[in-house]
């Protein structure tokens, strides 16, 4: 009896094993591109401009990404740097100790 | 009172993800890492990408967002390292064509082993490998410093160092030569050359940007003195990040709207990082930096055995503790100039 349980049990767990591959082999797996496409119908405004971008013109929008990347960066850098001089900081020199 | 009742203000809708992420965590995760990476120099991809994950961020567009991101946060720490005279642009210049050289050779390593086989598994034991040895070489390092000071030897102005490999390497008399203003000394130009198309090749062969390899490497092998190691890496870390972010928007996998709004958080974290060195000692950023190098490796390894909750949950234990480590020292250090300050116009008036 106990044989017959063990048995059972070790084809239930290769059931369990083979069944996805079969089920893969019947049509799921492989290795197909994957298309992304923004969703443009709940977003306006220059939200959608870009969206609308990224699907037809994806060069053009790899370079807005750059500029503007870049230029939100020195924004902020230029921000930040009025902001911290408010602090009252010498934000100009340190000393170099390693130790 | 409305807006506290209807939770809905805190989810912004991303439009190419086409997913509603909760805003303020993508503040918080740029806010870290954007102390971490100031205070360090370098990108912090890794700490990103899971964080990222957790606020239910697809993965395929995790990457390209964070190296977006890291490009603009970067920007701004070298802008204020800059103030510092912390960054040596002719270095940045210079160790710019071994990266770029030595990523692209990296790369197409990659992709002709990949053809090969399988390699996913080999290249992150190779990465835990570098790892391992980078934390053991900066805490050797620390060790030896220790055991050097305590016996009263001073190497020179910058003070006590343990690992001084870089004196050998500069005795390489190859022309040209080239004199480093800001980072104070004279080398053949193919140390940096080499150095970096070494470190390039890794980070591309590892597919990493290469701040966590570059900044030992700049500071034990070339010879800078760290807070120079960490404002130029930055530099770097800079270029490539933005030529990273064309590549995988070309790609299609990033979220811009994301991207400027973890940027707004690194901004402001990225002040204090930076700050923060100006009250540290060289080997304060040294040592920390190990323990962000080990906790990193530990969650590679947690990974590869697939524990990724518990790799996740150690990668945001160890931001948070060395968040708090590095705000401590900003903070802590900036009173203590406010208080001499005030003290010395006082004495004055």
């Amino acid at each position: 009896m106990k044989n017959i349980i063990t048995k059972l049990l070790a084809l239930v767990a290769m059931a369990c094993l083979m069944v996805p591959e079969v089920l893969w082999a019947g049509g799921g797996g492989g290795d197909a591109p994957i298309v992304v496409v923004a969703d443009t119908r709940v977003v306006h405004g220059i939200m959608r401009y870009f969206s609308n971008l990224y699907n037809t013109d994806i060069l053009l929008f790899a370079v807005w990404t750059v500029v503007l990347t870049a230029a939100y960066g020195c924004f902020l850098g230029v921000l930040m740097d009025k902001l911290m001089g408010l602090t009252g900081l010498d934000l100009k020199s340190r000393k170099i100790v390693e130790h | 009172m409305d807006f506290l009742a209807n939770a809905n203000w805190l989810y912004m809708y991303m439009p190419i993800a086409g997913v509603k992420i909760f805003w303020p965590g993508l503040v918080l995760i740029g806010f870290s890492v954007g102390v971490i990476g100031g205070f360090f120099g370098m990108g912090g991809a890794w700490m990103v990408t899971p964080g990222l994950n957790i606020l239910g961020f697809p993965m395929a567009f995790a990457i390209g967002t964070d190296i977006a991101h890291i490009a603009g946060k970067s920007m701004v720490s070298t802008m204020r390292h800059s103030k510092f005279g912390n960054v040596d642009y002719k270095l940045g210049f210079i160790m710019l064509i071994g990266t770029m050289v030595g990523i692209e050779c990296g790369a197409q390593l990659i992709m002709l082993l990949e053809r090969a086989g399988n390699v996913g598994s080999v290249v992150r034991w190779v990465y835990v490998g570098f790892l391992a040895l980078i934390a053991l070489m900066v805490f050797y390092d620390y060790y030896k410093a220790v055991q050097k000071k305590k016996s009263g030897e001073v190497d020179g102005e910058r003070g006590t160092e343990g690992i001084t490999w870089y004196k050998t390497l500069h005795r390489l008399n190859i022309p040209p030569m080239v004199h480093f203003k800001t980072a104070g000394f004279t080398c053949s130009a193919w140390l940096p050359i080499m150095v970096s198309y070494l470190t390039g090749v890794l980070a591309g062969f590892l597919g990493i940007g290469g701040g966590l390899l570059r900044m030992p490497a700049l500071v034990y092998l070339i010879g800078c003195p760290t807070h120079i190691a960490v404002g130029t890496d930055l530099f770097e870390v800079m270029i490539s990040g933005l030529y990273g972010a064309f590549t995988y928007t070309l790609k299609g996998r990033i979220e811009l709207v994301a991207v400027f709004v973890m940027l707004t958080g690194a901004a402001i974290g990225a002040q204090i990082g930076t700050v923060a060195t100006k009250y540290s000692k060289g080997y304060g950023i040294r040592v920390a930096f190990g323990f962000a190098v080990l906790g990193c490796m530990v969650s590679i390894i947690l990974k590869q055995y697939g524990f990724t909750s518990s790799a996740t949950v150690l990668i945001l234990g160890t931001i948070s503790v060395i968040c708090i480590y590095i705000i401590k020292i900003m903070f802590q250090g900036a009173a203590q100039e406010l208080r001499e300050k005030r003290r010395t116009e006082m004495l004055g008036s």
